[in-house]
């Protein structure tokens, strides 16, 4: 397939010259065969990253999912760090992929969000094209590809580990899927965490959470993880009530896709700290 | 070269016609399809549409290549930076293109149509819609398009009815009316496609009305 900058009409044509005789429903392939250089994990394989970079580059994380009587939640912290600086402290960590799935990415900061935002541009390319959306463990295994083709900058040290969460409004059922960095995909009981602070919030889940708890309860818990985890992992930030950053909590029920004011997460943040006396 | 416009031309002229409408808050798309799967109109981008008459498999192919044309774009920069008239251009350089080297000419017209939700930084035109034929030939227009089946009736007749600023209602009702009038048989909600862009609806504006949303509008 001859390259053309995006820009060209040369480039227009060979698209819609190309479309009959080349099927796919994946913006994923299509983006491969017209703009490869649009995906930078497959053009720049096996050179091990020179340590100078490797020091900037921004990782570290905590985010999580848990089920909850009437759908998912799923979380993520506000800090990246680089090295032993702190980068951002307002970082967006969770994605909606579409309107009732999402995801949370943990690892190297920039390739992650990338990741993230072709995650979705896939997703709404399928609907498009076929007319209808993938089912839930679809979206799932399409991620676990991309994961996998990330694969090379991967091995140079630029590890991206989603989580995904979705809720099927047909069948009223809540997943979370999680992912190991070559693309290995699971289906998590009724919680997930990935990240530095992982085990840390794993613990506190598995000691508090039950998947039949309502929605407020589910938030306090995910909050509860989350702060257990800021407070042992330098990578993981907390709920920073001076500048009024907080977690990024998100909800997925039979009405979709939604996310938490600060403010409410502000109140909850509040009940948390009053729980633990401080 | 005229025999190639006379063959595309009959190949259009053997389906059913399609109206474009500007309403107040978008643009709606009209048309006879038996079908409950096979569409003539579809979603491009957040604030583009499609819509086609001719053979199914060619404009099925170039409503894919549009998806794909606008998802890269909006990938590779910002999804405000899609917009319709670089994919009409691109339509019309591949028509023209296969009119004149081809095997055979598209038998294909299409419509594309874009909604601006915040007029003032389009300077005021709430509705923009290409019409790219069968040779490449394209026209732009705010207000309505006609293609396929027996178009030159029904254009005239939408050209002698057309308000501006009618509801998404009045211009589905008027489009189906003139529909009916030239039909040869009656047409209800289930003989009927109709879909546009509403930009009263948040991101993705694209719209398409089932049976029974329809009915009620058509009486």
């Amino acid at each position: 397939m001859a390259q053309h900058p995006s820009d060209s009409p040369a480039f227009a044509l060979s698209v819609l010259a190309s479309s009959s005789l080349h099927h796919t429903s994946s913006f994923f392939d299509v983006l491969h065969t017209h703009a490869p250089q649009a995906l930078a994990a497959l053009a720049n394989a096996g050179q091990p990253l020179m340590s100078s970079l490797a020091q900037h580059s921004v990782d570290g994380t905590t985010v999580l999912a848990l089920v909850f009587a009437d759908g998912v939640i799923i979380a993520g912290d506000r800090r990246a760090t680089s090295g032993h600086l702190i980068a951002r402290s307002d970082m967006r960590k969770v994605f909606p992929a579409d309107a009732y799935s999402a995801v949370a990415i943990s690892g190297a900061a920039g390739p992650a969000v990338d990741l993230a935002k072709l995650f979705a541009t896939e997703l709404e390319h399928y609907e498009k094209v076929e007319g209808h959306t993938l089912s839930l463990d679809g979206r799932a295994t399409k991620l676990a590809a991309m994961v996998r083709a990330h694969l090379p900058l991967t091995l140079q040290g630029l590890i991206v580990v989603p989580l995904f969460a979705g809720f099927d409004p047909h069948t009223n059922t809540a997943q979370i899927y999680e992912y190991d960095p070559i693309g290995g995909k699971y289906l998590a009981q009724s919680y997930a965490a990935t990240g530095s602070g992982s085990l840390v919030a794993k613990g506190t889940l598995k000691r508090v959470h039950r998947a039949t708890v309502d929605e407020r309860r589910a938030v306090t818990t995910a909050l509860d993880a989350l702060v257990d985890a800021a407070e042992a992992d330098s990578a993981t930030g907390g709920p920073d009530q001076l500048r009024h950053i907080y977690p990024l909590i998100a909800v997925i029920d039979s009405a979709g896709y939604r996310e938490y004011a600060d403010s409410d997460v502000a109140t909850i943040v509040d009940d948390v700290f009053a729980q633990r006396g401080q | 070269m005229k025999d190639r416009a006379e063959y595309a031309r009959k190949g259009i002229a053997r389906g059913r016609a399609l109206l474009a409408l500007a309403f107040d808050q978008g643009v709606v798309f009209v048309s006879e399809n038996s079908s409950r799967s096979l569409y003539k109109t579809s979603e491009i981008y957040d604030r583009i549409a499609f819509a086609a008459v001719g053979r199914y498999n060619e404009f099925e192919a170039l409503r894919v290549a549009g998806i794909r044309l606008a998802d890269i774009k909006g990938f590779q920069y910002a999804r405000e930076d899609v917009s319709a008239k670089p994919l009409a251009n691109a339509y019309s350089q591949a028509l023209g293109a296969s009119f004149i080297g081809d095997a055979k000419p598209f038998e294909v017209e299409l419509v594309i149509a874009q909604v601006n939700p915040t007029p003032a930084v389009t300077a005021g035109t709430p509705v923009e819609l290409f019409h790219i034929s069968y040779d490449g030939s394209l026209n732009d227009a705010r207000s309505y398009v006609v293609i396929g089946g027996d178009a030159e009736p029904l254009r005239t007749a939408l050209q002698a009815a057309f308000m501006p600023s009618m509801t998404r209602d009045e211009a589905i009702h008027l489009a189906v009316s003139l529909l009916r009038d030239a039909a040869s048989r009656p047409l209800e909600a289930a003989d009927l496609e109709v879909s546009g862009l509403d930009t009263q609806l948040p991101r993705r504006h694209f719209f398409r009305l089932n049976s029974d949303q329809l009915s009620p509008l058509i009486g």
